[in-house]
């Protein structure tokens, strides 16, 4: 973007009459409100979920957080559980999506030919355009019964006694649980990442790939050498990014996870989510605790993927400032 | 200079592993399309959009409600968000270009942009609702305007950002004031990429249930009423799809249908203004 580095000054020189002036300045004071108004909105955000979780946190403490009972009926709410489920669901979905996302930003880079190349991209992006309560339903109705016909049982009798990793796939398979609901998640996520590492990859200077391809490199050795060191830290941005959007996804995960308030190991196992258990909850929470630990949840949730997003802006900006990238 | 077979086998491993990656990406795209229209399709009745949503067990009658509260919602969230959004988008490209507060601004608006909808919901759950002392569906519109805003914010500021100052320096060496050259020349040259981004918003907003849950929430029967709950698609087949009630399923999967449709026609609708932006 050198065209746009000029400064303002050497682009305005102010009109002479003074009405134009009196506009300018309202327009000016107009666009600015609304740059402040996002600003306002995320800080209210934030004050608005600590302002009603404080009696929850205030009841709690730390064993808001550490607590693993969820108990309505005697007003004790810890939330281990839905922000186990939450890290597990992200977990599973990002073991799938890192991968296949860089395999399909190569393809799209470097193996498909060249009159396929948008077709296919635009297809990988809408499954980032479909709502996400149609994942949730195709979720529940196809995707959880295949799951529970054709995968569980294979995992729970080829796996289920294995040592260490037996716990993780041992129980029945009901369709229903953490393994669907990460995998769910892990395919909305994929456009995400998919499509920021296509644009970087891309955007390797040819001149670099050329010479490692001199050098006698394979396609393969071109992309860990050249491709991978050179995008990645705009790469580890868009895991970030997609980790974000996996930890605060809510219909899809509302409608596999099961909302089971119980600590298991397996993945197999019906869980909870933050997001999960505030929309399944808030409109039935009848005490001011109950409202009060649901928005205490929500604030953690918006704490956490607050980091996670910055992490994924900074490293995103990081990519362009080192290489002088636009976009 | 044979390459070593264990070379060259990485290189073929590393390349089938992105091709089948590609297709398990778009087999997923295919089977969840596949599965919305057919069930969709099958589900579909003359009376889906005359009729309201039926009481449980009833068999019959459509979501008319639902369609008119979206509607409603959409509008009202548009008129509030997208001459917001662009203001500020306004502001990061060109009048607070190189600020300080342009730069933090466009940071929070990508957190914003991918921050859980869910959270929105919540927010204005606090802000609005609870004030009031009941759902509204005027709630609902201000939560969907608040998804919209960021996504404009962005389109608006990336699209004028591409308008080469010569075209700034033009209006000024006329004489215009910088609000002009703004209005007059800037909004005419990014206007179809603004258009193409307050589309998308609306495809995206289309199908947003997390935020409606905790402010418009739902009703059963016909309201016009912004002061009141009001019916809205996403949240009726949320509703509808986890009932037991075959009927019921089945206006969620008509539903799901329809709001399948929309938001694919919108993405593609999208696409190819974008397209015809570039050749021009």
């Amino acid at each position: 973007m050198n065209a746009t580095l000029a400064q303002d000054s050497e682009l305005v020189p102010v009109p002479a009459q003074r009405s134009g002036a009196g506009a300018d300045r309202l327009f000016q004071l107009i666009t600015a409100g609304a740059a402040w108004l996002v600003l306002i909105l995320l800080v209210g955000i934030a004050v608005s979920m600590a302002w009603g979780g404080r009696l929850a946190f205030q009841t709690f403490g730390w064993h808001f957080i550490t607590g693993k009972d969820w108990d309505v009926g005697a007003s004790k709410f810890g939330a281990l559980v839905p922000i186990y489920g939450t890290l597990v669901t992200s977990a599973i979905a990002l073991i799938i999506a890192v991968p296949v996302s860089i395999g399909i930003a190569l393809f799209l880079t470097d193996i498909a030919p060249r009159w396929s190349r948008a077709p296919i991209a635009i297809a990988i992006e809408l499954l980032a355009a479909i709502p996400s309560i149609i994942y949730g339903m195709w979720g529940l109705f196809l995707f959880a019964p295949f799951m529970a016909a054709h995968v569980e049982p294979w995992l729970s009798d080829h796996l289920g006694n294995a040592p260490i990793i037996g716990a993780l796939f041992s129980g029945p398979p009901i369709g229903i649980g953490m393994l669907t609901a990460g995998i769910v998640l892990g395919i909305m996520v994929i456009p995400f990442i998919a499509s920021v590492a296509r644009e970087v990859f891309s955007a390797v200077p040819a001149p670099l790939r050329e010479s490692a391809v001199a050098l006698g490199s394979t396609r393969w050795e071109v992309l860990r050498n050249v491709t991978l060191p050179y995008t990645r830290s705009a790469v580890i941005g868009a895991i970030f990014l997609g980790l974000g959007r996996a930890l605060g996804e809510t219909m899809a995960v509302t409608f596999v996870l099961g909302n089971a308030h119980d600590l298991s190991a397996s993945l197999l196992m019906p869980s909870n989510s933050i997001a999960a258990a505030i929309a399944n909850e808030f409109t039935e929470a009848d005490t001011d605790l109950y409202r009060s630990s649901l928005i205490a949840l929500g604030f953690l949730l918006f704490v956490v993927t607050f980091i996670v997003l910055s992490i994924a802006k900074l490293m995103l900006l990081r990519m362009n400032r080192q290489y002088g990238r636009t976009s | 200079m044979a390459i070593p077979i264990r070379r060259r086998a990485a290189d073929i491993t590393a390349f089938a592993f992105a091709t089948a990656a590609t297709a398990f990406g778009l087999v997923w795209l295919f089977w969840i399309l596949w599965t919305t229209l057919m069930h969709g399709a099958e589900a579909l009745t003359p009376t889906l959009f005359k009729e309201m949503t039926p009481p449980p067990g009833v068999p019959g009658g459509g979501l008319l409600n639902a369609f008119y509260g979206s509607a409603v919602m959409i509008l009202l969230a548009l008129i509030i968000g997208a001459p917001l959004g662009v203001a500020a988008g306004t502001f990061l490209a060109e009048h607070g270009r190189n600020t300080r507060l342009a730069s933090v601004v466009s940071f929070v608006n990508d957190i914003l942009l991918s921050a859980p909808s869910i959270i929105v919901g919540l927010f204005f759950y606090e802000l609005v609702v609870r004030p009031m002392g009941h759902f509204s569906g005027f709630a609902g519109a201000l939560a969907l305007a608040m998804i919209l805003l960021p996504i404009v914010v962005r389109t608006t500021e990336e699209s004028l950002r591409l308008i080469p100052d010569t075209m700034r320096e033009a209006g000024f060496a006329l004489g215009l004031p910088r609000w002009r050259v703004t209005r007059q020349i800037l909004y005419k040259a990014g206007l179809s990429a603004i258009l193409t981004g307050i589309l998308l918003g609306v495809a995206r907003i289309a199908g947003e249930t997390a935020p409606l849950l905790f402010t418009a929430l739902n009703n059963q029967f016909w309201s016009a009423s912004l002061n009141a709950p009001l019916a809205n698609v996403p949240v009726v087949i949320w509703q509808f799809a986890m009932s037991p009630y075959d009927d019921w399923q089945k206006l969620a999967w008509a539903g799901a249908f329809v709001l399948t449709v929309v938001v694919l026609v919108l993405n593609i609708l999208v696409r190819l203004l974008a397209r015809k932006g570039k050749q021009r």
